[in-house]
């Protein structure tokens, strides 16, 4: 499965991202630094709760039409003279990419950040004929030079990994010869980069959104590299989820300012740019030839059921930046490309709850990633809906469903709740010591291994009230 | 003012002492109180794990038994909002939905109900203590409370409360999540528990009792000295903390 990355085993990543030390040091430390330049960047735009209004509306009105306004993007694209193909599958992605390459007899290609290009596995595509490809996001490059290590963020795909680990990379990869001093290391990474650039014969670029009235796309960066992979080769394919549409430039306006606001706190990016088409008579740079390949991948199955919200992203990671559970566990823990809260919505949805079904447990349902979300993906309320498909789906342990039903049944039955909860403390009273216990049976095991569970009480607080009203002569209802 | 207690069962079973504060205390501010004595729990852990067709047997349940209220008030940010989610629950069938939503909106954790219903900032309360108050995430973020806890706790007589860092960050409690997802809890209550200790307080307030325990459970197997206290037990506090 191409989102699939790590261990197969939920369990084993977990572990192993709570042990990495290192990459938890540098996960808290800049969640802390995005969390602060979000804040800063919501508060000087103001009225930030509207501005989310606004774009979810956005979002929600596109996707609701979304077959007009892709019909009306690849019209405007072909009207351009690009080349638009709809792929179904991940498959069909690669399938027509390789073909391109094959057509321009590509030695050389070079990427700028996409999503979904390592959704659909691209990169192994082209390689398998014969294609070098080579990533010029620095943070995906750092990540391709040390054997391909997976991204663990969408948007800071490097984010496990701090600059001592990156220095140690590149000079065992690369024979670097300098400090881990950030200046340094982006230098180096920039002049083997050029020419890289210089030679590649395809730039493959991902598509933050494509405004459908122009027939553009839209790249939001903050190194300059989608420019150059835009404007050096002679052919650009440019690949992009089949929801990043939007109708108007107007509405790119908007959206590209909440997408850096959220993602990085800033007003915008170094770099944003708009590209329409391939070059024109007259136009002194750019490719020759402009392929748009909008993807499904599972996507339209999503439209029209209660997840459609969570096609709306504009995969700012402002949920991730904010998740306490991703602060510890890190990107890869979730085994998915996309990690932290709508990775635990989406990843479900596009390859199913066969290998990602713990994934919407992967939460305390604390809402720190709705609150955070800019265009008000409700992302808690949708892990609870996965965890309804899941238990209604009977994929829940035999235990745990014995244990929700007999829940229930005492819970909407007086007598049977008065009587369990008046026995509680017999029953627990062989694991009870000094008030609490220590050592719970069963399920309660996860609960006292780290810490301690209080006794239940003999006289519970309806006890207590019973008594009271008696002795006052009334009597509760 | 005739207001109906939703104890919650974490209060019920394991802190009966905090059902007592709540009913003192809204006694003392002239409300006659009433406990529903077939009420059982929210159905927030089978509703959180999926258990969609069991929660709704639950809710009907506590629709019926508060269905005779004028008000419900409850020392649990978490169980109020889980009241308040049963409309959504229920929308299948119309008579249910409409009865649910009559009970959302007459449903009010416990100091939101002081402030907002009965217009009370300050409670004569006392309470010579360091301390601080962690927000709890379904309080803040899903019953969109934040001020009237913190305004209550500032007109306490003797407090002194100092923010906690990181407030906003949920404690790992999560309901089924601390015992499934255990280690990646233990991780977070370890936090909690370290801003905690940052404060340099003496006493953690809350007002839910799951967070509580959770935080409280941590704070004593690793040996912390601090107390854990709801808010309803400080309001209802009239004596200065002894140190030890």
């Amino acid at each position: 499965m191409p989102m699939k990355i790590g261990d197969p085993s939920f369990d084993t990543r977990v572990e192993k991202g709570l042990k990495d030390t290192f990459m938890r040091q540098a996960v808290t430390s800049a969640q802390e630094r995005l969390k602060l330049a979000k804040g800063k960047a919501e508060e000087e735009l103001g009225n930030w709760e509207e501005w989310r209004s606004l774009s979810e509306e956005i979002r929600a009105h596109t996707l609701e039409n979304i077959d007009y306004y892709l019909h009306q993007l690849s019209e405007n694209v072909s009207k351009n003279g690009g080349h638009v193909f709809f792929a179904q599958t991940a498959e069909d992605a690669n399938a027509y990419i390789k073909e391109v390459a094959q057509k321009k007899n590509a030695k050389k290609v070079i990427k700028s950040k996409s999503m979904v290009t390592e959704e659909i596995s691209m990169n192994e595509a082209l390689e398998s004929v014969g294609c070098e490809v080579i990533e010029s996001d620095l943070g995906e490059y750092i990540l391709q030079i040390d054997d391909h290590d997976p991204p663990s963020h969408i948007v800071a795909p490097a984010l496990h990994k701090n600059k001592e680990q990156i220095r140690d990379t590149f000079i065992e990869k690369k024979g670097y010869t300098k400090s881990s001093n950030p200046q340094e290391l982006t230098l180096f990474a920039r002049e083997l980069l050029r020419k890289e650039f210089l030679e590649a014969d395809i730039g493959v670029t991902g598509c933050n959104f494509a405004v459908a009235e122009s027939g553009s796309i839209s790249l939001v960066t903050n190194e300059g590299n989608a420019r150059l992979a835009t404007t050096l080769p002679k052919t650009q394919i440019t690949v992009m989820g089949m929801e990043r549409v939007v109708p108007t430039w107007e509405e790119l306006d908007i959206l590209v300012s909440m997408l850096c606001r959220s993602a990085v706190g800033q007003k915008l990016t170094s770099y944003v740019t708009g590209l329409t088409g391939a070059r024109e008579e007259g136009d002194v740079d750019g490719p020759e030839e402009f392929h748009l390949v909008i993807v499904d991948n599972g996507r339209s199955k999503i439209l029209g059921t209660e997840f459609q919200a969570a096609l709306h992203c504009i995969r700012c990671a402002a949920c991730i930046n904010v998740c306490p559970v991703y602060r510890h566990v890190g990107g890869h823990s979730y085994g998915s490309i996309y990690p932290g809260p709508i990775g635990a919505v989406l990843t479900p949805l596009l390859e199913g709850y066969d290998d990602h079904k713990e994934l919407p447990y992967a939460s305390t349902l604390c809402a720190a990633c709705t609150d955070a979300c800019p265009v008000k993906i409700p992302l808690h309320e949708m892990l609870v809906k996965h965890r309804r498909n899941i238990a209604e789906e009977k994929r829940t342990t035999l235990s745990e469903t014995f244990a929700m039903k007999g829940f229930g049944l005492v819970a909407s039955s007086p007598a049977l709740f008065n009587m369990s909860t008046r026995t509680a403390p017999f029953m627990l009273s062989p694991f009870t010591k000094d008030g609490s216990i220590k050592n719970g049976p069963g399920p309660m095991k996860g609960w006292t291994d780290i810490r301690d569970f209080p006794e239940s009480k003999k006289e519970r607080f309806r006890d207590w009230y019973k008594h009271r009203e008696s002795k006052k002569g009334g009597g509760s209802k | 003012m005739k207001v109906s207690l939703f104890v919650t069962c974490l209060a019920d079973v394991f802190y009966p002492g905090v059902g007592k504060d709540t009913v003192e205390v809204l006694e003392r501010l002239g409300c006659e109180v009433d406990f529903p004595e077939k009420q059982t729990c929210c159905g927030q852990p089978a509703f959180n794990s999926g258990y969609h067709i069991d929660t709704i047997k639950v809710a009907k349940h506590m629709i019926t038994t508060f269905e005779h209220a004028d008000y419900v008030v409850t020392p649990s940010g978490s169980c109020a909002a889980m009241l308040k989610e049963y409309p959504e629950l229920l929308k299948e069938e119309r008579d249910w939905e409409k009865r649910a939503e009559q009970l959302a909106n007459k449903t009010f954790e416990f100091t939101q109900f002081l402030v907002h219903v009965l217009k009370i900032e300050k409670v004569d309360a006392e309470l010579n203590a360091n301390a601080t108050y962690h927000t709890s995430c379904h309080m803040t973020r899903l019953l969109r409370e934040t001020e009237a806890p913190l305004k209550l706790l500032n007109g306490v007589k003797g407090l002194n409360l100092e923010e906690l860092p990181n407030r906003e960050a949920c404690c790992g409690f999560g309901g089924t999540f601390a015992v499934k997802m255990s280690s990646i809890s233990e991780q977070m209550v370890n936090e909690k528990v370290m801003h905690i200790e940052d404060t340099k307080a003496e006493v953690l307030i809350g007002a839910d009792c799951g967070c509580l325990m959770n935080i409280g459970g941590r704070l004593e197997r690793s040996g912390k000295q601090v107390k854990v206290m709801h808010i309803a037990q400080v309001l209802n506090s009239q004596e200065s903390l002894t140190k030890g």
